[in-house]
């Protein structure tokens, strides 16, 4: 009845990547990993189908498994990136022999831990079932790549499947691709023949949603002892499941961040008996900056330098150190300086400080995060009234997605935002861009530009017929012209028209990637409180200053970068998915046990943009959704090691951790 | 499907017989933590009989101590002026016990019955001899940073989560108990016991005996007291070790001391090596040090748990130090 998940990816259909894992669910009587789902129990009330699903009995035979990241890094294989996507390596020189001749190195090994998605609203899916034609509603940040994958696994057209998302709920990477829960909902509304609802607990998301690989990284730095960087190499493992996933651009961070003389940036991967691994929030980057940010640290301490200056004296200029592609906007040196002067920098405390039982420090870090732009097809309707349309299938997380679109229609045709009506998050309209990547506004607002060129043409010419002056208001020339509206697309959702659509944002993406590199970057400054007697460590200031292009609404990208940063607080402070390496199994699956920041962790965040548009992306928008999180647990841990003297290496930094 | 029934007794003795019997019967507090075990279905109660409106919800003062009616909520004995007052490491053990929605429900018998937080007892896919004598003790050998350092066993390594309970250990708290054959008193250190090989046994209460009161003495030194709770983040965490201390000084000489330690073992650890070391000795920082290592020194931590005693240490030797220093306000 099903049909066993492709996981082999074709560029012309990267649908390909929805696939949460290749488990054939329900379909075997093999259990791959610890919280498969083994059977499904369809009932009219909750209360019902969990008594019954209590009742269920299976035996299991055992078998060897394969469940600790530190046991089997000895395992791991050497990773490359493709022609297009995130970079996973990259080599400059002769890193390491410059690095045996460096006057002051530091080389030093990082430890991250699996973490695992909590977004407030678990994944809930309602499915049903006219004929062959299948309708689901859940929130998905990937319509297209949904409906892809569901129309697979069951083997109907792409063109029957209809998934209704207008509102995702938190996602952060977790509801990109399709899990457990979806397909399952799907496969029993099939059976049942009736609307079938299943709604994932918190426990449900741990165990059937994957979430972001652990990581040992090593970093290792040459300067001269003036603080000229000679060396920097960056080495990177991962886990992926055998079942999925795959590895996240951990070293990627390490080829603009700095330009050392010489770079090796090298990603291996292990494979284990877990859920696959996904995208979470700035996957790879988030790992990759804590390490190497944490690294530039202890080398300013080792320089005696201040790590600011060591970061602004080794900035790129124009080109990439390896690639030597430009940049196509890089004010990463200005963040570092804003930041410098709004943090009050110039009156950081002497190291090892103490207010009464409290040790104080304080720490900076850069923040990096590629801007992608993804294809986006949208429809354009202008009526004689005035109202304007744009349909596109994106997704609303929260974040104010529909508010950004709506501006900038309303921008570029001249109109007012209450007459610009937004539809979205539904696969039945022009097939959208995922919400992933950060890329999500930039790409429709490339696609919207577009559109309302086409429309201005298409008016101009009607105006023309009409006898007004092109430029005519475009509701007063429908009106003259006598036409109630006009609609323009830009973008082909199937057939022949899509390939070549898909073909050329590929050849696009490959140019773009040569030509130039675009990026959001940013600056963290933080001070942390330490108790003494207990290693209880507090953050009490934030400062962010951040260059994510043109701001198209100071509130909602201030609000996705100070969520970006509480993320990142919780990635330093507290969150580690615990698994028992004899069963496979995660043992905290919920909030009281897996530690994200409560309030009282986190302090006062101030989010300072730079506003200064990026002239190769559309309307110079560079992504604001993940370079908040990138940085942040370097700062925490470099204003550690400012109040204690000791350079943390592992997370999350937990008191143990600190007074050792 | 299993339904569970609900009873509201009109009296404590009535209370008492229901759950006598009954087979399957629990007494229902404020439910904050019976009803998540429910859910988990770790608990499997037949007939909840709630005691939350029975005559046992009062403060009185007594002998200069104090009558704590078990179903008093934990907000208004946190809030209570005499307790706050006279017995302050009570009413700080309470509020960093849980968050105001949880202490506006949760009741001082019920706090004191809680089950541990062990991840493997929580967990209905692993191994517990506390959920289910004879199957084995997951956390032993398992990931547990939670886990006990002081008087557990190879059958279990769980933790009492309780503050409060850590607080009246401190204050030589009476545990007032109903049950079928009539009333008694035991004293709150004995109530909870160490696991030994009935790990599945949290305390020494009977079958259906009903907690009805708590009772606290007249402790003067107890102005002079403090609660410490050291946890993974700021709020919303449980212990990994807390401290409770009442410290009387006479110049520069400790008179009486009194700590308890909870987060270290399967009950709250009475420190009496310590307090006895310092009885008669010097209030100085070495000396605190010394008595926090004695009784520390026979911890057995687990892999993950060789951190605690060093806390544990610290952490007794800094809430002595400031108590010394700043006197009992928090």
């Amino acid at each position: 009845m099903l049909a066993r998940p492709a996981t082999r990816l074709n560029p012309m259909d990267l649908s390909s990547m929805g696939v949460g894992s290749s488990i054939p669910f329900l379909n075997t009587d093999e259990v791959l990993v610890d919280g498969q789902p083994v059977a499904v129990v369809v009932a009219e009330t909750i209360e019902a189908a969990e008594h019954a699903a209590g009742l269920v009995e299976a035996a299991y035979e055992t078998s060897e498994l394969s469940a600790d990241f530190g046991a089997a890094l000895g395992s791991a294989t050497p990773v490359k990136g493709m022609p297009v996507g995130p970079e996973l390596s990259g080599r400059r020189g002769d890193a390491r022999a410059a690095l045996a001749k460096a006057p002051v190195t530091v080389d030093l090994t990082f430890t991250t831990p699996q973490q695992n998605h909590n977004a407030i609203e678990p994944h809930t899916t309602t499915a049903w079932w006219e004929g062959n034609r299948l309708t689901v509603q859940e929130g998905t940040q990937n319509l297209d790549w949904s409906r892809k994958v569901l129309a697979r696994a069951f083997g109907v057209p792409a063109t029957d499947v209809r998934v209704v998302s207008p509102f995702v709920g938190g996602a952060f990477g977790g509801k990109s691709k399709v899990w457990a829960g979806t397909i399952i909902a799907c496969l029993a509304a099939r059976v049942v023949r009736r609307p079938v609802r299943l709604a994932l607990s918190r426990e449900g998301v741990y165990r059937t949603v994957g979430g972001r690989t652990p990581t040992r990284q090593r970093v290792a730095l040459g300067a001269t002892a003036d603080g000229h960087l000679t060396a920097l190499v960056h080495t990177s493992v991962s886990r992926r499941g055998r079942v999925g996933g795959g590895p996240e651009q951990i070293v990627a961070c390490s080829l603009d961040l700095y330009d050392a003389d010489t770079i090796l940036a090298e990603q291996s991967i292990v494979e284990l008996d877990l859920m696959s691994n996904t995208a979470m929030r700035a996957p790879g980057e988030t790992q990759g900056t804590y390490a190497v940010e944490s690294a530039v640290d202890e080398l300013a301490v080792a320089l005696d330098l201040d790590p600011v200056d060591l970061r602004l004296r080794n900035q790129p200029g124009e080109r990439r150190p390896v690639s030597r592609a430009r940049y196509s906007h890089r004010r990463l040196a200005e963040t570092l300086e804003r930041g410098r002067d709004l943090f009050g920098w110039a009156d950081r405390p002497a190291p090892g400080t103490r207010d009464g039982a409290t040790l104080v420090g304080w720490g900076v870090a850069a923040a990096i995060h590629p801007a992608w732009e993804f294809p986006a097809n949208v429809r354009l309707t202008a009526e004689v009234t005035g109202q304007v349309r744009l349909e596109c299938a994106f997704h609303e997380m929260g974040m104010g997605s529909a508010t950004a679109v709506t501006q900038v229609v309303a921008d570029l045709l001249g109109v007012d935002p209450a007459d610009v009506a937004i539809g979205y998050g539904e696969s039945q309209l022009p097939t959208g861009p995922g919400a992933g990547g950060s890329a999500q506004t930039a790409s429709i607002a490339g696609s919207v530009e577009k559109a309302c060129a086409r429309l201005r043409t298409r008016v101009d010419a009607l105006a023309a017929k009409a006898g007004r002056p092109a430029g005519s208001p475009v509701a007063d020339v429908l009106a003259a012209a006598g036409q109630p509206s006009l609609t323009v697309q830009v973008g082909a959702d199937d057939g022949p028209r899509a390939m070549v659509g898909q073909a050329r944002f590929l050849g696009k993406m490959l140019v773009d990637s040569r030509r130039w590199k675009r990026a959001a970057t940013g600056a963290h400054y933080c001070e942390v409180r330490i108790d003494a007697d207990t290693g209880e460590l507090r953050v009490t200031r934030w400062l962010g200053v951040f260059d994510i292009g043109r701001v198209v609404n100071p509130r909602l990208a201030s609000s996705q970068l100070r969520g970006g940063i509480v993320m990142g607080l919780g990635m330093a402070l507290g969150e580690e998915t615990i698994i028992d390496p004899r069963s496979g199994r995660i043992m905290n699956p919920s909030l009281a046990e897996y530690h994200v920041p409560v309030h009282a962790d986190v302090p006062r965040i101030d989010v300072v943009t730079l506003d200064d548009p990026d002239p190769t992306m559309p309307l110079g928008i560079v992504g604001a959704g993940e370079v908040g999180i990138t940085g942040v647990s370097a700062a925490v841990a470099n204003a550690v090691r400012h109040a204690t003297g000791r350079r943390l290496t592992e997370l999350p930094m937990t008191l143990d951790t600190i007074h050792g | 499907m299993s339904t569970i029934g609900y009873a509201v007794p009109a009296s404590v003795e009535e209370a008492v017989a229901t759950v006598a019997a009954t087979p399957g019967a629990v007494y229902l507090g404020g439910g904050t933590n019976l009803v998540d075990l429910v859910r988990e279905g770790i608990a499997t109660p037949s007939l909840l009989v709630d005691v939350t409106r029975l005559p046992m919800d009062r403060i009185e003062a007594a002998d200069g101590g104090l009558l704590i009616g078990a179903a008093v909520r934990n907000t208004d004995l946190a809030a209570n002026r005499v307790v706050r007052e006279r017995f302050p490491v009570l009413s700080q053990a309470i509020v960093m016990g849980a968050s105001g929605q949880i202490r506006n429900m949760a009741t001082v018998g019920g706090n004191l019955l809680q089950r541990t937080r062990c991840l493997y007892f929580y967990d209905d896919g692993a191994p517990c001899n506390k959920r289910e004598p004879g199957t084995g003790c997951g956390a032993a050998e398992g990931s547990n940073r939670m886990g006990a350092i002081l008087g557990a066993s190879e059958h279990c390594v769980a933790v009492h989560p309780s503050d409060l309970a850590v607080a009246l250990a401190v204050l030589d708290a009476q545990v007032e108990v109903l049950g079928p054959s009539g009333p008694r008193t035991v004293a709150l250190a004995d109530l909870h016991r160490l696991p030994g090989d009935t790990p599945h046994l949290d305390t020494t209460l009977a079958p259906g005996e009903l907690v009805t009161a708590v009772r606290i003495p007249s402790l003067p030194m107890a102005r002079r007291s403090r609660y410490r709770k050291v946890r993974d983040r700021a709020s919303y965490a449980f212990a990994l070790v807390s401290v409770a201390v009442a410290l009387d000084l006479d110049g520069g000489t400790v008179r009486g001391v009194r700590v308890a330690l909870g987060g270290v073992a399967h009950k709250p650890w009475r420190a009496t090596v310590l307090e006895q070391r310092l009885t008669g000795g010097p209030a100085g920082d070495a000396a605190f040090r010394s008595a926090a290592e004695a009784e520390l020194a026979g911890a057995t931590p687990g892999r993950d748990t060789a951190f605690k005693v060093g806390l544990a240490v610290r952490t007794v030797t800094a809430v002595l130090r400031q108590l010394r220093d700043e006197g009992g306000a928090a």
